[in-house]
C-alpha cells in the first residue's frame, strides 16, 4: 500500500504548509514525527521481518516516523515513543513485567502476528505439564537451568490491553501498512471480521474439502486473501477464530470427511489452543 | 598493561534473537566471559510431539523467520526419509530454488541491514538511506529480488506454503520464471557493486586455526542436499551426525571438560567455503580472491565475505537452476504419498550452517519423537571461544573500541538467537 504511505506524507506536508501560513505559527516547531518502537517476544521474529521486507516503502517510513527501538536492525533503545508494535507470545515472567513497562510507555499499542495476538503455534506447548516439556527438550537437568524458566504461554492482551490487532503467521506487509497509515492518519485500522472462505472463493480457489483435504477456513479469520489455499495448501487457521465461530458445526464437518475426534482436536489446536480454552470455557 | 574492563552488552542489537555479552578483565586478565542467550525457550521438540507428519513442516519452519525455507526443507526431508517418499526431479529444483533465495535473503540481510551500519560507523540501514543512498538502495533491491524468489515457488519466503512432504504442491507460471531468470542475470552487477565496496572494507584480524563442518555433495556446492564433513575427520553419515555433534557438544554440556580442539566447531558461510571451495562456480571462485577468502581461512570476520561470495554462486545457481525448469518444461504433479514409517533424518546447509531434523512418526502418521540441531547453537562455542582469544588482543584499546569490535565478531558470526534455543544443556564457564 505505498498509495497510502504518499497519501500520508502528502498529508503531513500539506498540514506543515498550512501551519506556516497560519497565524498561529511563530510559537510552532516542525510537528514532531511519531516515534515508533517495535519489540519482540516469545516467536521466531518473522513478523518484524516482513517490517524489514517494505523495501520499497522503506524511505517513505523513514519520513514519516522516527523508529527508536528494533533491536534487530537498529542500535538505538529508547523509552520515548508514542507507538508500540509488539510480537510474540508470552511465556516467561520476565516477559509480563516487560511488557507491562511497555504498556505504560506507549500511547497506542499493536499486538502483531499471531503468537501475539492468539499465543500462536506456541500454544501447542500447553498441551503438555510445564515439567515434562522442560524435560522433553532440555532432559534432566532442566529444572535447575536459569534460562528456561518457562510459564504456559499467553497472548499480549491476556497481559495487557491491545489497542489494535494485526493477525496472521507471519503477518501480511499489506496489513501492516494498513494498521501504520491509519494510525498516521488518526482513523481506526479495521480488521476484517468473516471467515477466510469469503477470500478464498474471491481468490478463485478450489476448495480444500473438493481437493480430499480438511481446512479451518470456515471458522478462521479473513484477511489473508487465502494465500495458503491459492498455493496448494490448506487453510491452517493462522489468523484466529473469526468472532462467534460455529465451531460445532464445523466439527462436525471435519467429522463427515473423515477425521477422527482427535483429529478435529488437533485441527483447531494447531493456532487456537488458547482461544478454544475461553470458548469451552465458557459452555 | 594492568586493565580493567566490564563489559555487558545488554541484548546485542543487528542480529537475530535476543543475547547478551558479559565481559569481566581484571588486570588485563579475563575472569568472565559469557554470550548470554535470554531468548525464551519454545520447545519446538515437545510442541511437534503428536502432530501429524504432514504438518511438521508447517509447525518446524516456525523456528525461524528468517530461515524458514531451510527449516521447512530439513523437516519435510526427515519426514520423506521416515517415511519411504522420493520426490521428483521437478519437486527437487523447485524445493533447490526456494533455497538459492533464502540463502541470498539471509546473507543480503546480514550483510547490508546488520554488518554494513559498522563498516559504514551508523547504527542502522535508516540512516544510510540517507547517508549512502546507493548502497542502500543496492540491498533494498536485492533482498526484494531473492523474496521473489521465494514468493514464486513457495508463495512468500517468511514460512513457504507450498513445500510440501512428498513434493511441492504449487507450479509457478512460466511467464514467472523467465521474468525471474532476467532479474537474476541483472542482479549480478548489483551483486558486483556490492563487492566492490566491501572489497574497499578493511578486515578486521584474528587468526585462529578451527575445526569447518558444513555438508558436502557428491557433484557441485552442497546446501540443500549432501553428506555431513569434518575439516579435521572428513566424511560424517547423515544418521551418525546426532552421536559425532554430541560428543563435540561436550563441552557445552559441561563447563569441567578439558576443551579439545576437536571440542569447538564452526559451521557457517566460511565454513562451507573452506570445505568446498573448489565447488564454487568461477565467477564465485574469482570473488572470494578478490575479497581475500581461501580455502583455508581461518578468520571468523571473513565470514561475512564468504556469505557474498556465496550470494554469487547462488545467483547463478538459481538462474540455471529456473533454465533446467523451463527446458524440462513444467508440469502439475501430485505429492508422492507415504510408503512406511519410522525413524528419519534431514540435513540441510541452512544460511548459517548445518542443520539437523531426526522424527520418529508411528504408524498414524504422527510424530512420536523429534530432535533438533540448530546452526547457532553449534556456533556458540566457537564464539565464545573466539572471544577468549581475540579479547586480550584489543585490551589496550578504550572500552567503546573494544565494545564495537566484539560485537562485529559476534555479528560475523551471523548468530540466528531464536533459533538456537533448542540446544541441550547449555552452559556457559
Amino acid at each position: 500500500m505505498p498509495g497510502g504511505l504518499q497519501l500520508c506524507l502528502f498529508l503531513i506536508c500539506f498540514i506543515k504548509t498550512e501551519t506556516k501560513k497560519g497565524p498561529m505559527t511563530q510559537a510552532a516547531a516542525p510537528p514532531k514525527k511519531p516515534r515508533l518502537a517495535f519489540f519482540s517476544f516469545t516467536c521466531c521474529e518473522g513478523c518484524q521481518l516482513t517490517v524489514l521486507n517494505c523495501e520499497d516503502e522503506f524511505p517513505d517510513i523513514a519520513e514519516l516516523v522516527n523508529i527508536v527501538n528494533f533491536r534487530e536492525a537498529i542500535d538505538e533503545k529508547s523509552d520515548d515513543y508514542d507507538i508500540a508494535f509488539v510480537e510474540g507470545s508470552i511465556s516467561k515472567p520476565e516477559e509480563i513485567e516487560k511488557l507491562k513497562k511497555i504498556r505504560t510507555l506507549a500511547k497506542v499499542l499493536v499486538s502483531y502476528g499471531a503468537c501475539s495476538t492468539g499465543g500462536g503455534i506456541n500454544c501447542l506447548k500447553n498441551r503438555f505439564p510445564i515439567e515434562e516439556v522442560k524435560r522433553m527438550v532440555y532432559g534432566k537437568d532442566a529444572a535447575s537451568h536459569k534460562f528456561i524458566d518457562t510459564i504456559p504461554v499467553m497472548p499480549v492482551d491476556s497481559v495487557i490491553k491491545v489497542d489494535h490487532y494485526i493477525y496472521g503467521c507471519p503477518i501480511l506487509k499489506k496489513d501492516f501498512l494498513h494498521t501504520l497509515t491509519s494510525l498516521l492518519l488518526g482513523k481506526n485500522p479495521e480488521t476484517p471480521n468473516y471467515p477466510v472462505c469469503t477470500d478464498c472463493k474471491r481468490a478463485g480457489n478450489i476448495c480444500v474439502f473438493e481437493r480430499g483435504m480438511t481446512c479451518v477456513g470456515p471458522v478462521t479469520r479473513a484477511g489473508c486473501e487465502a494465500i495458503c489455499v491459492t498455493y496448494g495448501a490448506i487453510c491452517w487457521g493462522c489468523r484466529g477464530l473469526v468472532d462467534d465461530p460455529n465451531v460445532n458445526a464445523h466439527a462436525e464437518t471435519l467429522k463427515r470427511h473423515g477425521l477422527s475426534a482427535e483429529g478435529v482436536t488437533r485441527k483447531f489446536d494447531l493456532y487456537a489452543l488458547c482461544e478454544m480454552k475461553k470458548l469451552r470455557g465458557k459452555e | 598493561m594492568h586493565k580493567d574492563h566490564n563489559i555487558n552488552i545488554h541484548e546485542i542489537t543487528r542480529v537475530e534473537g535476543h543475547g547478551n555479552i558479559v565481559i569481566d578483565v581484571k588486570n588485563g586478565v579475563i575472569k568472565e566471559l559469557k554470550l548470554e542467550i535470554i531468548e525464551s525457550p519454545r520447545f519446538f521438540e515437545a510442541m511437534l510431539v503428536g502432530r501429524r507428519y504432514d504438518e511438521a513442516q508447517h509447525i518446524m519452519s516456525r523456528i525461524c523467520g528468517i530461515c524458514a525455507v531451510s527449516h521447512t526443507s530439513a523437516s519435510l526431508k526427515a519426514v520423506e526419509s521416515a517415511m519411504g517418499m522420493t520426490i521428483s526431479a521437478q519437486s527437487r529444483w523447485l524445493r533447490e530454488l526456494a533455497f538459492a533465495g533464502e540463502t541470498l535473503q539471509s546473507h543480503i540481510l546480514h550483510l547490508y541491514f546488520l554488518v554494513l551500519p559498522d563498516f559504514l560507523g551508523q547504527g542502522s540501514i535508516l540512516p544510510l538511506i540517507k547517508s549512502h543512498p546507493k548502497a542502500a538502495k543496492l540491498g533494498l533491491n536485492l533482498k526484494n529480488l531473492a523474496n521473489e524468489i521465494c514468493r514464486i515457488v513457495g508463495g512468500r519466503h517468511i514460512h513457504p506454503i507450498s513445500l510440501w512432504p512428498g513434493g511441492v504442491l504449487h507450479t509457478p507460471k512460466k511467464t514467472e520464471l523467465r521474468q525471474l531468470k532476467t532479474r537474476l542475470v541483472s542482479s549480478l552487477a548489483m551483486l558486483e557493486e556490492t563487492i566492490e565496496m566491501f572489497a574497499g572494507f578493511k578486515v578486521r584480524e584474528f587468526k585462529k586455526d578451527r575445526e569447518y563442518v558444513s555438508l558436502k555433495a557428491k557433484k557441485g556446492y552442497a546446501l540443500y542436499d549432501g553428506i555431513p564433513y569434518s575439516s579435521e575427520s572428513g566424511g560424517i553419515g547423515a544418521d551418525e551426525y546426532a552421536r559425532a555433534v554430541k560428543e563435540f557438544m561436550v563441552p557445552h554440556s559441561a563447563a569441567k571438560h578439558a576443551r579439545t580442539k576437536r571440542g569447538t566447531y564452526m559451521v557457517g558461510a566460511l565454513a562451507r567455503l573452506n570445505n568446498n571451495f573448489n565447488r564454487l562456480s568461477p565467477r564465485a571462485r574469482a570473488v572470494a580472491e578478490k575479497l581475500g577468502v581461501t580455502a583455508q581461512s581461518n578468520n571468523p570476520f571473513l565470514n561475512n565475505q564468504a556469505q557474498l561470495v556465496e550470494c554469487v554462486h547462488v545467483t547463478e545457481d538459481a538462474a540455471a537452476i529456473v533454465e533446467k525448469l523451463l527446458a524440462t518444461g513444467l508440469k502439475e504433479e501430485n505429492p508422492v504419498k507415504p510408503k512406511t514409517c519410522g525413524r528419519g533424518v534431514g540435513i540441510v546447509e541452512a544460511p548459517r550452517g548445518t542443520l539437523f531434523h531426526e522424527y520418529t512418526i508411528n504408524k498414524s502418521g504422527l510424530v512420536e519423537k523429534a530432535n533438533c540441531i540448530i546452526p547457532t547453537a553449534q556456533n556458540l562455542r566457537s564464539m565464545e571461544d573466539d572471544l577468549r582469544e581475540f579479547v586480550p588482543m584489543i585490551l589496550d584499546k578504550s572500552k567503546v573500541e573494544i565494545t564495537a569490535a566484539i560485537e562485529a565478531l559476534v555479528r560475523a558470526y551471523d548468530p540466528c538467537i531464536s533459533c538456537s534455543t533448542h540446544i541441550m544443556n547449555v552452559k556457559f564457564a
